[in-house]
């Protein structure tokens, strides 16, 4: 699926209405997927999965970083992220199902801090985006 | 057979009793088709669903999406026995409408985020997480008379 120009702009929107929450809200959503999609844990065993975790948070942070990386370069998400996708491929190997769970839990997120502005349009467009950036990241993987 | 904690059963029955079905079914079906467009193949009849604009106002997909969630109300109250709840729609939903189960998952999870927009800071993760497991069963017990 292709992001189109009105999908570029509502997610861009929708990413500086986040602003600098972005990595409190990258922690709320991988604590999310964490309770709703146990089977996720599976990939932190190393982690300190309990609420308020200072890794939780840190994971958190990264992957917002990500993603706001892929909104400043979303007329070419691939190479924003080849690096992360290089590692996902190589040493991560998350199964891609997995990448479904994050982008809803996002979803969930923003939907629950920005009620407003996730307007229809704008929930179709950012799903589609979470949708390119999981296709970027199991790009390589075979 | 579909466990559910004294806590599950209060986070469902809570958050249900604050619903507007009406409300929160058009707009659940609305986005449905709105956010993955290929979902309208089923609703040839229902006029035009040409724009998001069109989608909303269209009064076809606001009664239907009032009757899906009304029987969504149902898995709420028979908890302990949805197979038994559901098996007349799900022979319905594989033999007259020839409706993917994949489609009962994409709702789901539509209706989560409607939910999440709508009870903002109640809508805890271990709220998220309980009517994750809902929608879960409920589309699996729409599922489970396919042949």
């Amino acid at each position: 699926m292709v992001l189109s120009a009105a999908d570029k702009t509502n997610v861009k929107g929708i990413f500086s209405k986040i602003g600098g929450h972005a990595e409190e809200y990258g922690a709320e959503t991988l604590e999310r997927m964490f309770i709703t999609y146990p089977q996720t844990k599976t990939y932190f065993p190393h982690f300190d999965l309990q609420h308020g975790s200072a890794q939780i948070k840190a994971h958190g942070k990264k992957v917002a970083a990500a993603l706001v990386e892929a909104v400043n370069h979303i007329d070419d998400i691939a190479g924003a992220l080849s690096k992360l996708s290089d590692l996902h491929a190589q040493k991560l190997r998350v199964d891609p199902v997995n990448f479904r769970f994050l982008g809803h839990c996002f979803l969930v997120v923003v939907a629950i801090h920005h009620p407003a502005a996730l307007t229809p349009e704008v929930h179709a467009s950012l799903d589609k985006f979470m949708c390119a950036v999981g296709t970027v990241l199991t790009a390589k993987y075979r | 057979m579909v466990h559910w904690s004294a806590e599950e059963k209060q986070l469902i029955t809570g958050l249900w009793g604050k619903v507007n079905v009406e409300e929160c079914g058009a707009e659940a079906l609305a986005r449905l088709l709105i956010v993955y467009p290929w979902t309208q193949r089923f609703f040839d009849n229902f006029g035009n669903l040409s724009s998001p604009t069109a989608i909303i106002g269209n009064p076809k997909v606001r009664a239907h999406g009032k009757k899906v969630l009304t029987s969504f109300g149902e898995a709420v109250k028979n908890l302990e026995n949805l197979k038994a709840t559901y098996a007349k729609l799900s022979e319905l939903h594989c033999e007259k409408l020839h409706v993917d189960p994949e489609n009962f998952r994409l709702l789901g999870d539509i209706l989560i985020i409607v939910l999440a927009a709508h009870f903002t800071k109640d809508f805890t993760p271990a709220c998220q997480a309980t009517w994750q497991k809902l929608v879960g069963v409920v589309a699996h017990a729409l599922a489970y008379k396919y042949h």
